[in-house]
């Protein structure tokens, strides 16, 4: 078998790529600005009421900790009404299983035809390996 | 310069030195990682309340114990800069590698980004709190990031002395709050049983809180990274990363413990610097000194580590040629990476100015665990195609194939957390990996030379 030389790249070439994987980068870290999914805050209905350390449900203890923090009841009932939704969509859970699976399974799968010709450049093919051996052994 | 470069092609090759020992290997680890207890740990509270955050903090420990153990046994044997990108190279494939060199680069270059925006606000909080309101924290993020990256330039014997002592003073400090606290006087400063309340959210919230119980040992797995430089990688390996392990188990049990004990958890969810606010409410200034530095150093720390990993992991993409070949060098007097440590400066720094810090943090840990992921199926292989009896090696971790499972199964679970905050994130880093596989196979793989790729002396791999 013979083994495989590669194309020499050129340096305007490495440029290039260098340059393409960054910009890859930048748009998947803005995706998620154009896509509306992420995190949501639930519960805004306590502007109008008349906020108390007793309306919070917020122990004496709570609430002394709170002061000493620097928060009297209006800016500690901002953080304490901001709430997470943990609704789950099943559509978007079952594709987002199905692209973490599928990444895994091509990558896996690929990988293992390339290792098959990294092995078989630096120890020979299968085949031939066994029939050094069986020379070895006459 | 070129005659005394090692560039990946047909120059001389330099190697790196062999001058780390274990404390140096645990200092690279626990590093990178500290800063998780002085910051971001704590939005697992906000997502899951303070006992779903403690669940957490166990559950992501025993994830990180498996990745833990997994490394110590590969990387004792598989001793080459690049850490599990050369595993992966060796044991799965050249396109997982390709993945796993990107994972490692993404992750460090986007957390020291972050960690470097920290040192920027407290330069700014301190300034604010001395009398010179709207300080600009950019130019200190910039400084922080070139002078680290002229310390990693210079060698990684400095680099990771400071690395040390840095380390030791930031974990130190957590011990320090700790007695400061007065843990044996339970209701006197802290006030557990009138603070911690049931679940907020149920046991979904515990779930959802996974997803930043990450923090508490996030970059642990940077150990290997040092794997070429050290004086001898079966013992520095092993001792430095489990050592590193138990300490962070340690630190993040502490400040757990102490934080939750002293602030209500709708405050703590969502607390920047929670360290600094726990010695502030105790109100000991000579501790609130020593956490501020503390959350200084470790900020610092963590930057250092990743400058000296994702460069490392960059450098040996480019030595494979699975990136351009130009970024294969060593530099000739200091024996370090020196054009991937430049050339991902500006990018961190970009990173860090883009204003999306949500988005760098998520895309660092997401990096990670699919990282994790690779961890799982790289031992089973590692050991199927090279039993024990095969090919020696410097530690064997017990329990195999428990602790490769349960990592599987817990990243998995992971995975599931970030979906139940950030979908759409989760998603488009996806997109981002699958893309860049493509790339790779259509494009990049036609630069590599296929033999190359396989340099420890090992027999042939059973089934190949």
């Amino acid at each position: 078998m013979t083994n495989y030389i590669p194309k020499t790249q050129h340096k305007r070439g490495q440029l290039f790529d260098s340059l393409f994987i960054l910009f890859l980068v930048y748009v998947s870290l803005y995706i998620p600005l154009f896509l509306e999914s992420d995190t949501k805050s639930a519960d805004e209905t306590t502007s109008a009421q008349v906020i108390t350390w007793e309306s919070l449900d917020v122990s004496p203890v709570e609430q002394e900790q709170w002061q000493k923090l620097g928060f009297d009841e209006v800016a500690a009932a901002e953080i304490i009404n901001d709430r997470f939704d943990y609704t789950i969509d099943p559509v978007m859970l079952i594709i987002t299983a199905l692209v973490i699976i599928g990444y895994f399974f091509f990558v896996l799968r690929v990988s293992d035809r390339q290792y098959r010709e990294v092995i078989a450049e630096k120890f020979g093919t299968a085949g031939s390996q066994a029939n050094n051996e069986q020379g070895d052994a006459r | 310069m070129s005659q005394s470069t090692s560039t990946g092609g047909d120059q001389k090759r330099i190697s790196m030195l062999k001058v780390l020992n274990p404390f140096h290997v645990w200092a690279l680890g626990v590093g990178i990682v500290l800063v998780g207890e002085f910051m971001g740990w704590n939005f697992s509270v906000a997502k899951g309340g303070a006992y779903g955050a403690l669940i957490a903090c166990w559950v992501i420990g025993l994830l990180y114990s498996c990745v833990a153990m997994i490394d110590s046994e590969v990387t004792s044997t598989v001793a080459a800069a690049g850490g599990q990108y050369t595993q992966a190279k060796h044991i799965i494939g050249p396109l997982m590698a390709f993945n796993v060199g990107l994972y490692l680069v993404m992750a460090y270059t986007m957390l020291e980004a972050a960690d470097a925006l920290i040192v920027g606000d407290l330069m700014a909080a301190v300034a604010s709190a001395t009398g010179y309101a709207d300080l600009n924290p950019q130019p200190f993020v910039v400084l922080t990031i070139a002078f680290l990256a002229w310390l990693n330039y210079r060698g990684v014997f400095m680099t990771l002395t400071v690395n040390f002592v840095i380390t030791l003073f930031a974990f130190l400090a957590i011990i320090a709050l700790f007695i400061g606290s007065d843990p044996l006087n339970p209701g006197n400063i802290l006030k557990h049983s009138d603070l911690l309340t049931e679940l907020p959210y149920g046991w979904i919230g515990v779930v959802a809180a996974l997803q930043f119980g990450m923090w508490y040992y996030l970059g642990i797995e940077g150990t290997c990274q040092a794997a070429e430089e050290v004086r001898s990688a079966g013992r520095a390996i092993p001792l430095g990363t489990i050592g590193g392990i138990l300490t962070l188990l340690v630190a993040a049990t502490l400040t757990w413990y102490v934080s939750t004990g002293l602030m209500p958890w709708q405050y703590l969810g969502q607390a920047t610097t929670p360290l600094y606010d726990a010695a502030s409410i105790i109100g000991n200034p000579s501790l609130q000194i020593v956490l501020f530095i503390g959350t200084m150093f470790a900020a610092i720390a963590s930057a250092n580590g990743c400058i000296n990993d994702a460069a490392r992991a960059w450098f040996s993409m480019g030595r494979d040629r699975y990136m351009p070949t130009w970024f294969g060098a060593i530099h000739p007097h200091y024996r370090t990476p020196f054009r991937a440590i430049i050339f991902l400066i500006p990018i961190a720094v970009s990173f860090a100015f883009t204003g999306l810090l949500d988005q760098v943090i998520t895309f660092s840990i997401l990096s990670g665990l699919l990282g994790y992921t690779f961890m799982s199926f790289n031992m089973m292989r590692f050991r199927k195609m090279w039993p024990l009896d095969v090919i020696k090696r410097g530690y064997i971790h017990p329990f195999h194939p428990i602790p490769a499972f349960t990592l599987l199964a817990l990243c998995s679970v992971v995975y599931f957390a970030t979906f139940l905050g950030y979908g759409a994130s989760l998603l488009s880093i996806m997109a981002f990996y699958i893309v860049a596989s493509v790339w790779f196979v259509k494009r990049r793989y036609q630069f590599v030379k296929r033999g190359d790729q396989f340099t420890m002396p090992w027999p042939r791999p059973k089934g190949y």
